[in-house]
């Protein structure tokens, strides 16, 4: 009967006597959501235009924070670094398509995931080439990201709210909302959602396959350079970021591969999810639990959607 | 193929052989250093790389080596992971090194049974497996100059002193916040039993390899638990986010503490909001001694080392130093104990067993004064060294204590149950059939 308690009644009990903590959790899991979502956001992109699970976005995102931290170390100004760090993601995406997407046209989709390994591993070397190994300090203050705590009394208790958290989550969502008229409102976007659709199909009313992918990879470059200053705010710029990435994988599963709403909405009940367990149903097995929990949470889902909450019903005539 | 060819083949394999393995050569020793300047540890184990690197370069190149031999120095990359840190030991095994450090807890465990057969020593200095202090079980396991157990026990004694006696600390409540590896829960068992005796609670807030910059719920347990002190186990990218955290919920700084691993970085990375952040030490850091600056002239000026010249001299750097002393020391006292020069694994155990770092001998290799006397014996593979605490001020470490002694009346028990357990539990554990020399 204990053990009941604990598990259905205590933590509920907890909630509403120190809702103060209730508050503070899912605000940290909101923020941390909305982070996740701009990683998946990187993968729905290009899985969307070619059909591939570009493993490469996590190690996407460190690169392309580590690329504005070292020019701005180089004595770039932060602002010419930022467009220097756009450019150099739009230069990866060019040679992506070239080197890497272009040669195995046709080749089954498994052979593009592969490539994508090869690529993560390709970037790690070349960034430790290049920047180094150590961790780098984002340069918060140069780039006019918020400082500070703003304390608010509620609820009987306090609630922190990071400044910098604040800004994460309004620069993710008019990303996200850029994003999405992008792909819905103008010329290329309508491009992406064809080639999404069948590519043949595509090239047959002549858009081009190769424009799109880079675009699509350049759009993943810049979501990724993005997550990378959000996150190395947060907590530094180093190689073990890419390994959050991969929290994106049960964000994607839940919001479906293909779907950009589905990101966003799948990387909110994540992060929620695992700080709430990890807050209120953790300490019984002695913490760490948020580590599987988002894959417990996207699995729960898929048994009931399979295809994810937006992904598309895929429908194979056998 | 022709006999002629296969002939070739063999000449040319037999000449790249020769080439690499210049170990063999009468006249030098070699010394493989694991290390990690890459992944998710490298912030931790870059410096500690060139410290171990130079102090070794700069004997080569300012005395030609130790005792008239070259020392062959060879890098092998183990990313901090287990798997290709044994790799790496096979790799090296053949080459006859006198010495191997794994740097990492999880490379020492599976490395700790195959040193004796392979005869080659481990030195795990101050991590790794806190039971191979004891000599006659473990003996060719050297961890000085203190366990992971001893600094526990004098992380809780400072802040027992700090509230006004050990027993004052009964009823209160000490957060745990380790990685979630071999090395983040090490000491673990010490500070359940610790807790029981002395009457605190314990909090153990485990952090995941994956999560290390993603510590926001430990955090936010912390905030819900509040604990009276924060105790920090971590390695990495670990350190610099968990002191980051610690500043952005609000934890008071001052109560947070670490062992000896975090460096200036982790530190800086808290920003103004963490000074007051304090860790264990045992050794100087800065330049102000003869050989770091004779590193800084023989290695670092001509452009033989890897570290930027601001580095040399920070916390870690001066943490490979100090590994490397312990080398140099190891190798310099076995051919003392044997008259060879070209001394091998067998010889250096011996040497270690024999180290004697006291200030005059620190001083004869200009060190005076960077860090507390050494003595290493047949029973003994540690030291169980005091260390003394150190705050950031915002910008440098300070030291903020007298030397805190471990509290060897509590550990020592732990200690001999664990190594015991250990050689139960690892069925045909050898005993010891190395001979003590007399002076140790």
């Amino acid at each position: 009967m204990d053990i009941l308690y604990k598990v259905f009644i205590e933590p509920f009990v907890f909630m509403g006597e120190a809702p103060d903590l209730l508050i503070q959790t899912l605000w940290e899991g909101l923020v941390s959501g909305v982070l996740y979502a701009l990683i998946a956001l990187g993968f729905v992109l290009i899985f969307k235009a070619s059909g591939v699970f570009n493993f490469a976005q996590g190690i996407m995102v460190v690169f392309a924070a580590l690329t504005l931290v070292g020019l701005y170390e180089k004595g770039v100004p932060a602002f010419l670094a930022l467009i220097l760090a756009v450019l150099v993601m739009l230069v990866l995406a060019v040679v992506v398509e070239r080197v890497v997407l272009r040669p195995l046209v046709n080749q089954p989709d498994i052979i593009l995931f592969m490539a994508t390994f090869g690529l993560t591993y390709f970037l790690i070397g070349f960034g430790e080439l290049i920047f180094g190994g150590n961790p780098k300090e984002m340069i918060t203050d140069a780039l006019f990201l918020p400082q500070g705590t703003t304390e608010l009394d509620m609820l009987g208790g306090m609630v922190r709210f990071q400044h910098l958290d604040i800004a994460a989550a309004i620069i993710a969502s008019i990303m996200i909302g850029l994003l999405a008229v992008f792909f819905s409102k103008t010329r290329i976007g309508r491009a992406l959602r064809a080639v999404a659709d069948s590519h043949k199909a595509a090239l047959s009313v002549g858009i081009s396959l190769n424009q799109i992918w880079v675009i699509v990879w350049f759009a993943a470059g810049i979501v990724a350079l993005v997550a990378g200053i959000m996150w190395g705010a947060r907590s530094g710029v180093s190689f073990s970021l890419q390994i959050i990435a991969l929290k994106a994988l049960p964000v994607l599963i839940l919001g479906g591969f293909t779907s950009i709403p589905g990101a966003i909405i799948g990387g909110l009940i994540i992060g929620v999810g695992e700080k709430i367990g990890e807050f209120y149903w953790g300490p019984l097995v002695g913490g760490g639990i948020e580590t599987w929990l988002a894959y417990v949470i996207a699995l729960l889902f898929l048994l009931y959607r399979p295809q994810g909450l937006f992904g598309e019903k895929i429908i194979e005539r056998i | 193929m022709s006999f002629r060819k296969i002939g070739l083949g063999l000449a040319a394999a037999t000449m790249l052989a020769g080439m690499a393995l210049p170990a063999l050569a009468q006249d030098s020793v070699y010394v493989p250093l694991f290390t990690y300047r890459t992944g998710p540890f490298a912030g931790s184990g870059t410096p500690i790389a060139d410290g171990m690197h130079d102090y070794l370069r700069m004997l080569n190149e300012r005395d030609g080596g130790i005792g008239g031999v070259k020392l062959v120095l060879e890098e092998c990359e183990t990313g901090y992971d287990t798997k290709k840190g044994v790799e790496c030991y096979e790799s090296v095994k053949g080459k006859n090194p006198v010495i191997v450090n794994p740097w990492s807890t999880g490379i020492t465990l599976p490395l700790i049974p195959r040193a004796s057969v392979d005869k080659i020593p481990i030195l795990s200095m101050a991590y790794g497996l806190s039971a191979s202090a004891r000599g006659d079980i473990f003996p060719w396991v050297f961890n000085p100059p203190a366990t992971y157990w001893d600094g526990l026990s004098m992380i809780v004694k400072y802040i027992g002193e700090k509230e006004g006696g050990l027993e004052k600390l009964k009823g209160k409540k000490i957060g745990f916040l380790h990685l979630d590896a071999a090395f983040g829960k090490e000491p673990i068992p010490l500070l359940q039993e610790l807790a029981k005796d002395i009457g605190f609670e314990v909090a153990l807030y485990p952090v995941a390899a994956q999560d290390m910059q993603n510590q926001s719920s430990q955090w936010l347990s912390a905030r819900r638990d509040r604990p009276d002190y924060m105790i920090m186990w971590g390695w990495g990218s670990m350190n610099g986010a968990a002191v980051k955290e610690a500043v952005r919920s609000g934890y008071p700084i001052d109560k947070f503490y670490s062992v000896w691993w975090p460096g200036e970085d982790d530190a800086r990375s808290g920003g103004a909001g963490a000074k007051g952040f304090k860790m264990l030490n045992w050794h100087a850091v800065g330049t102000n001694f003869p050989a770091i600056q004779d590193i800084q002239k023989h290695v670092v000026d001509k452009g033989l080392s890897k570290a930027p010249k601001d580095k040399v001299g920070e916390l870690l750097y001066n943490r490979g130093v100090y590994n490397s002393l312990l080398i140099a020391e190891g190798i310099a006292t076995a051919q003392k104990l044997t008259g060879k020069k070209a001394v091998t694994g067998e010889d250096v155990r011996r040497g270690m067993e024999n180290i004697k770092l006291d200030p005059a001998r620190l001083k004869e290799l200009g060190l005076e004064g960077f860090t507390d006397q050494l003595v290493l014996s047949c029973a003994d593979h540690n030291g169980h060294r005091a260390a003394f605490m150190q705050e950031w001020d915002g910008t440098k470490w300070v030291k903020i204590s007298n030397p805190i002694e471990p509290m060897t009346d509590r550990v020592k028990g732990q200690l001999e149950a664990a190594a015991k357990d250990y050689a139960e539990k690892n069925a045909g554990w050898p005993k010891r059939t190395e001979a003590c020399d007399k002076a140790s």
